[in-house]
């Protein structure tokens, strides 16, 4: 049976993210509120690039918090890209307010700078090979601990990694045309 | 291998399901964040006064930029005036992350339009129709927003821009393939943009509400009538209560579909800005720079 994914819709690039599920034959629905997590039981979640300010702070009034928190601890496959990695920190380093606090990872926001610091990159990935890496005001993860595994960096910066039932990627597979990195999620995760 | 405009496309595309909100000093710009704003546009006098106090408005001072850049994580927008490439360079030198080539400054240029393909900052651009709103892709823009009329409170013109836009929009998906070539003529716009609005159904680069937003409920309808995001400019710092209006558009943005939430959003936000009917006003700004 095809696998039914959640994609965190309160802002920010999510509608791409079900774009590249959709090419994998994944049902989607988005979260904008509390009833989508319970209309819909979603195998696995997406939290997507945006602002994590604006993320962090409607998650909380949404009464989105906890309960994705619970899913989280409690093992459901989470995928977090740019602003999603650090609603995943359990560390910001720029930044006294954490969010699901979860992966152990710390991580700098806006780490390259303002827009003209957004870059395209084409690294490699696990065992993946190269993939294309696109970084929009990204953060950087500037240590990795617990058994946190590191999957890709560029330049010496880490920018992706992996804990139990979470991956977090600081580029946007999302706007790639080629679905990989979302394969590798469902592939490995779910 | 960097290819800038894929990326300045990218960044608005992480605006999405976001209010940006117009701010005149760094506390401005706090309120503005903590309130949910995606992005804050830097400007020394919101559209509301621009109209008040009448002359020729330009491009902010950058200490004012930097001061809000320095106080607030989220992208920092600013306006030049259309056609005025050097307040552009000064921004692309402050670091800006979006400029708006805005119609709500002085025009400093009734020809030509900034080409914004020079430039590795991103610009926005506004428009009422879809041959507007083409011209300024073809110049470079990586974001399109609706003209409305700014300063007034009023969204009459928004909602006319956005029905428009995407009016047009249906209608060029609909057409035969070689009936393509008179569109592009008549609307002025290249072939290769009026194709990819045929077969995308949608422009090339993402598109916001803009110009006399003043409520949750007007955010939703911007949103309902096919926004993917909006710009709030006078309609929350002009009201009684910044802070809870603010963050109660943020909300309604997110959940634009959602009639019950909308209700709760809008009770007691305090005064909304007065506004001005559009036929009482003597300047009609969206008429800059077509």
């Amino acid at each position: 049976m095809a696998k039914t994914i959640g994609v965190l819709a309160v802002q920010g690039a999510f509608i791409e993210h079900i774009h590249a599920l959709r090419q994998l034959g994944v049902n989607t629905f988005e979260i904008r509120q509390k009833s989508d997590l319970e209309k819909n039981s979603p195998d696995g979640i997406i939290l997507p690039g945006g602002e994590s300010t604006v993320m962090g702070k409607l998650l909380h009034e949404l009464d989105l918090f906890i309960p994705l928190k619970d899913r989280i601890a409690s093992g459901m496959p989470i995928f977090g890209t740019c602003a999603g990695v650090i609603l995943l920190a359990k560390e910001i380093d720029n930044d006294p307010t954490t969010y699901f606090s979860a992966m152990d990872i710390a991580v700098e926001r806006n780490a390259y700078g303002r827009q003209l610091g957004s870059f395209q990159a084409y690294e490699e990935f696990s065992d993946l090979g190269k993939v294309p890496m696109t970084f929009i005001r990204a953060p950087k993860i500037t240590k990795v601990f617990g058994d946190t595994e590191i999957l890709s960096t560029v330049n010496n910066d880490i920018v992706a990694a992996r804990q139990n039932n979470m991956l977090a990627t600081t580029f946007h597979p999302e706007l790639s045309d080629n679905p990989v990195i979302h394969k590798y999620f469902l592939d490995t995760f779910l | 291998m960097n290819n800038r405009y894929e990326l300045n496309k990218n960044l608005a595309q992480m605006l999405k399901g976001g209010v940006i909100m117009d701010v005149t000093t760094p506390e401005q710009a706090k309120i503005a964040e903590e309130a949910g704003a995606c992005a804050v546009m830097a400007l020394e006098r919101i559209p509301a006064d621009i109209r008040a106090v009448g002359g020729v408005s330009r491009m902010s001072d950058p200490k004012m930029i930097r001061g809000i850049q320095e106080a607030v994580s989220i992208p920092v927008m600013a306006k030049v005036r259309i056609g005025h490439f050097v307040e552009a360079q000064v921004l692309e030198a402050l670091e800006i992350d979006y400029i708006d080539e805005s119609e709500v400054l002085s025009p400093a240029d009734d020809m030509h339009h900034i080409n914004k393909r020079k430039f590795s900052v991103p610009f926005v651009c506004g428009a009422k129709d879809l041959g507007e709103a083409l011209r300024r892709v073809n110049e470079g823009a990586s974001m399109i927003r609706t003209k409305g009329e700014p300063g007034t409170g009023d969204v009459v013109q928004a909602v006319r821009h956005i029905r428009l836009i995407n009016k047009q929009i249906r209608m060029i998906q609909n057409m035969r393939e070689d009936e393509l070539f008179v569109a592009a003529k008549d609307m002025q716009v290249p072939y290769s943009l009026i194709e990819f609005v045929h077969e995308n159904g949608k422009l090339p680069v993402v598109n916001f509400a803009a110009g006399g937003v003043a409520t949750p409920a007007d955010a939703s309808l911007m949103m309902q009538l096919g926004a993917e995001g909006v710009f709030v400019g006078s309609g929350i710092f002009k009201s009684g209560n910044p802070e809870k209006r603010a963050q109660a558009i943020v909300k309604a943005v997110t959940n634009f579909n959602d009639a019950k939430l909308l209700a709760e959003l809008s009770e007691d936000l305090g005064d909304a800005m007065v506004g001005i009917n559009e036929a009482e006003i003597e300047l009609l700004m969206a008429e800059r720079g077509i």
